[in-house]
């Protein structure tokens, strides 16, 4: 089948970039890998990947790093475990750049994480609106330490 | 004075598979999984620019809100691809369309220039289907 929209082939292989860069995120990646996975020079891998979404290739995949640190985090792992398997070289810098992006310490997160899932765990009902939870019958629950 | 909404439902056929179909092809964040009790699971997701828009996966059980017959006839709709729950926004749609597409999300149509938008149309693993819009560039 024939794609129809203008310059199908050059989306094609930034798209390719992208998910290159969601795949392999943790490993040793610089430009010149990615730029060659997209069969572009680094300098218009640059331009049009930053066209379409609004980072360079770099911003991203730091992105990617600290988004997927935080199903890390979530599962246990300590700050540095966390930091090496996600492609960081330096617990200082992960941690300096998860607190830029997110607001907060990569420990204080994982705090916070652990403390909404025992709250959740203990008290559900708190986290679904009522209309909800009694249209499935789940108020009707005698096993919930619910406080009114 | 109401300001804005904070909970839309989807129905979904299974939430597993909706999970892996919100969460890892579509690339949204989960906002909660609470476990109520055995096959009980109050599930939201968020679009990532969205993260106070709770999206509820609801699974089509027989129980308080559907008879047994009704939750049949529902999940019978939902397959046949009836429901059309919303619109959601993307930077650029052809990027989007590519990837989305290499990552398996069946499209009922493809990026169309429409009077209203650049327009495609997408279905989730339960049937329902969604408008997929560019935002206008400025």
């Amino acid at each position: 089948m024939l794609k129809t929209y203008p310059k199908y082939f050059l989306y094609q292989r930034i798209v390719q970039a992208k998910l290159f860069m969601d795949t392999h995120f943790s490993e040793s990646l610089d430009l010149g890998n990615i730029a060659d996975e997209a069969c572009f020079s680094k300098f218009h891998l640059i331009r049009l990947f930053k066209t379409l979404y609004g980072k360079t290739p770099h911003q991203y995949l730091i992105q990617v790093r600290i988004d997927n640190s935080k199903l890390f985090l979530r599962s246990g792992c300590t700050v540095a475990e966390t930091c090496f398997e996600v492609g960081f070289d330096s617990v200082t810098s992960f941690t300096g750049l998860f607190k830029k992006n997110e607001g907060v310490s990569p420990s204080v997160y994982q705090r916070q994480y652990k403390a909404r899932q025992k709250r959740i765990q203990e008290s559900p009902l708190h986290f679904i609106p009522n209309c909800f939870a009694e249209q499935k019958g789940w108020t009707k629950k005698s096993n919930f330490q619910e406080v009114v | 004075m109401i300001t804005k909404m904070n909970h839309v439902s989807i129905f979904v056929l299974n939430q597993d598979h909706a999970f892996e179909f919100y969460v890892n092809k579509l690339g949204f964040k989960v906002h909660t999984d609470a476990p109520i009790g055995p096959g009980m699971r109050w599930l939201t997701v968020c679009p990532p620019d969205q993260p106070d828009l709770e999206i509820s996966l609801m699974a089509i059980e027989k129980g308080m809100m559907f008879k047994e017959e009704a939750a049949d006839q529902m999940r019978d709709l939902v397959k046949k691809g009836t429901f059309g729950f919303g619109v959601f926004q993307c930077n650029d749609l052809n990027a989007t369309y590519e990837e989305l597409k290499t990552k398996g999300v069946v499209f009922k149509k493809p990026p169309t220039k429409e009077f209203y938008a650049y327009e495609a149309l997408f279905c989730d693993d339960s049937g329902n289907w969604f408008s997929l819009t560019e935002k206008p560039k400025e």
